[in-house]
């Protein structure tokens, strides 16, 4: 037999009909997850043709993008300032009514963003394939899942069907080896690798992370890694799963039970690239070199080790985005003024980021002026946070401490960054305009984002460890 | 769908390297129920100024781009989200091809579903396009070809069901359906 990649054996697993030179391939999807903004249109498509959802045991649908974190508006006590993107939530709970999927709207307890929720309530898992109509879908690759973002039309397939037209993806290693620094995180490690890369070094493949440091890293931290799979321009980012898969996974509401457990993860234990598998590329990065990163550009790629100076104007779009970033070749970000801090999103808005943030703010204060937005990225991880006290070390502090959702990492619920102001993100995207209009996004970990709450400006968080 | 076998027009120039999906469709209008009119917002924060007046040296607004169906982006354009609302917004204005020399996947593949057809061409052709901006261009999806005014023509790949699909008028949400037994059949034997 020849030796296959991980993502060669999901794929196998999943044809429903193999690709030929005339036909792509027709790929059976394990697990859809749909939310507010990008399903409206297919299921318009639906009701058009008289179809219906061919699997709703296979469909979950959440609220989180236009959904407000501001409590009043959120619980109905004041109406929802965006008059389209009430309509968006009310459209989403009327087709979700009419066609019986379920919805984690609202009022439930599991709510959150639609790339938390799926692995919370262990309904990612090995070896599925699993599609959402978002790119950052890639997240659910930490469990050895092949996850994808696609379009809505391609929502309306899946819904319809339960499957995709797909051709097979090319295959990339990422291999990493070493130990992280102190103060050096997942999210420094991944814009390290998208810095390598470039935004579109990964474009038609699907990466599969290697390596002792990617075995070493967490399942929050394994996410954060494949969540920005999409920012190199890859279909898709993977981990084989092991032990602290099936760990992070047992006893989760939707996981197997008893026999069916112990028979997934014998079956789990098969997912790994076979020893002398072919790759079309390979790239290696050694983590004991690695140092926090910050961004400076208009996109995830343009990235400076803190320390490093920022390059020198390349081209006329390059001195663009500079300007556009008010910020000049040479310059070292380190002491560069910040006006606002956003801790949340599906990078970097779980239960161990916010525990690293409030153990770093625990007995400081955000700085004067400084507004300081933090948002758990779901119902789950604001109440375990809230348990743990750590919603009183940010509102202490001086943050502002918000219900569940996306928020600031698009601004399409009115949380906004102002016009020209710095902040200081722990997203994925610093986009022109993404966090709001002229708005400049620093994107980074979540203890530099508190670094820069606490002094005002990008700083070292190594120098503010405990 | 209507079918799409030839597209003859000018061109319009948008040099940037990595125009992402943000850019094209910002998100604020992605609160939207339908697919159409969404061209009013395309490149909306290029296009219009903080009083929502066309700004006047932004491409789109000269009067030169008007009517041109075909678009020449720089590298890599439709990276980000993948939000259909960024090809439903340029099929809105008018555009039916973007032609670049890279293409990011979720964009091209929305694109394809939507008559707007991505066309990845070489280095050389990229930046001659870049560098000749308005040049009537013809393409023709049968021959997978586009012709430059100097006579050249150049070659492209389409991914061949999506091309049978575009020429055809063929939706792709129809053939699925067409796949029920082999999809029963996969369920079948993977839930027994
Ligand atoms: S947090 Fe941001 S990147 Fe993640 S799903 Fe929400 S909007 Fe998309």
């Amino acid at each position: 037999m020849t030796a296959t990649t991980l993502f060669e054996k999901i794929w196998q697993a999943h044809e429903v009909v193999a690709e030929t030179a005339d036909t792509p391939a027709i790929m059976y999807i394990d697990l859809h997850l749909t939310h507010e903004v990008t399903s409206p249109q297919a299921y318009t498509v639906l009701r058009q043709r008289g179809l219906k959802v061919r699997r709703t045991d296979r469909t979950l649908a959440t609220l989180d993008r236009s959904t407000p974190t501001d409590a009043d508006q959120l619980f109905g006590k004041v109406p929802i300032r965006i008059e389209s993107a009430a309509n968006q939530i009310r459209e989403l709970e009327k087709n979700c009514a009419e066609f019986g999927v379920e919805l984690l709207g609202i009022h439930d307890p599991n709510r959150g963003i639609v790339h938390i929720i799926g692995p919370e309530l262990g309904a990612t898992q090995p070896g599925q394939t699993i599609v959402c109509g978002d790119s950052h879908t890639s997240t659910h690759g930490a469990f050895g899942a092949l996850a994808f973002g696609i379009g809505t039309t391609e929502v309306g397939h899946v819904l319809a069907t339960q499957c995709l037209l797909q051709r097979k993806a090319k295959t990339l290693a990422v291999n990493v080896e070493g130990t992280l620094p102190r103060g050096v995180t997942a999210k420094d490690l991944v814009l390290a690798i998208i810095r390598r890369l470039g935004v579109s070094g990964g474009t038609g493949s699907v990466i599969e992370y290697r390596g002792s440091t990617i075995r070493a890293l967490s399942m929050e931290e394994r996410m954060t890694v494949c969540n920005m799979s999409i920012e190199a321009g890859a279909r898709a980012g993977l981990i084989a799963p092991d032990q602290t898969t099936f760990d992070y996974l047992k006893g989760r509401a939707r996981a197997p039970t008893g026999a069916a457990w112990d028979g997934a993860v014998a079956r789990w234990r098969t997912l790994v690239t076979d020893p002398g598998a072919h790759f079309d590329a390979e790239i290696s990065i050694d983590a004991g070199t690695l140092a926090p990163m910050i961004t400076y550009g208009t996109n995830p790629g343009m990235s400076v080790a803190l320390g490093e100076a920022i390059p020198a104007a390349g081209d006329a779009v390059y001195a663009k985005a500079l300007a556009y970033m008010g910020l000049t070749a040479g310059q070292q970000m380190l002491g560069q003024k910040i006006n606002e801090v956003f801790l949340g999103s599906c990078t970097n808005g779980r239960l161990s980021d916010l525990e690293q943030a409030a153990a770093m703010l625990r007995g400081r204060k955000v700085a004067p002026g400084v507004r300081f937005l933090v948002v758990p990225g779901s119902h789950q991880i604001k109440l375990a946070a809230e348990a743990a006290g750590l919603d009183r070390v940010f509102k202490d502090a001086g943050a502002e401490w918000r219900e569940a959702g996306c928020s600031m990492c698009l601004g399409m619920n009115g949380d906004l960054v102002a016009k020209g102001a710095y902040c200081v993100s722990t997203s994925n995207r610093n986009f022109e305009g993404r966090q709001g209009i002229g708005a400049r996004t620093l994107l980074a970990s979540p203890i530099m984002a508190v670094a820069a709450a606490i002094t005002g400006a990008v700083a070292d968080p190594r120098a503010l460890l405990a | 769908m209507e079918p799409i076998r030839t597209i003859r027009s000018r061109t319009v120039v948008l040099s940037s390297t990595n125009i992402d999906t943000d850019q094209i469709m910002p998100a604020r209008f992605l609160t939207t129920t339908t697919r159409e009119g969404l061209g009013k917002h395309l490149f909306a924060d290029w296009r219009y100024d903080a009083a929502g007046q066309p700004i006047a040296e932004f491409v789109l607004n000269k009067p030169e781009a008007a009517g041109c169906q075909i678009l020449v982006a720089g590298r890599n354009i439709g990276c980000g989200s993948s939000r259909e609302h960024a090809p439903w917004g340029l099929y809105d204005y008018g555009f039916r091809a973007v032609i670049s020399s890279e293409i990011a996947d979720i964009f091209r593949n929305n694109s394809l579903k939507n008559g707007l057809l991505p066309i990845e061409v070489d280095a050389e052709t990229h930046a001659w396009l870049l560098a000749n901006p308005g040049v009537e261009l013809s393409v023709d999806l049968q021959t997978r070809t586009v012709t430059l005014p100097t006579g050249k023509s150049v070659s492209f790949a389409v991914e061949a069901f999506a091309r049978y699909c575009l020429l055809n008028g063929v939706d792709e949400t129809g053939y699925l359906l067409s796949q029920e037994a082999a999809i029963r059949a996969y369920e079948t034997r993977h839930e027994a």
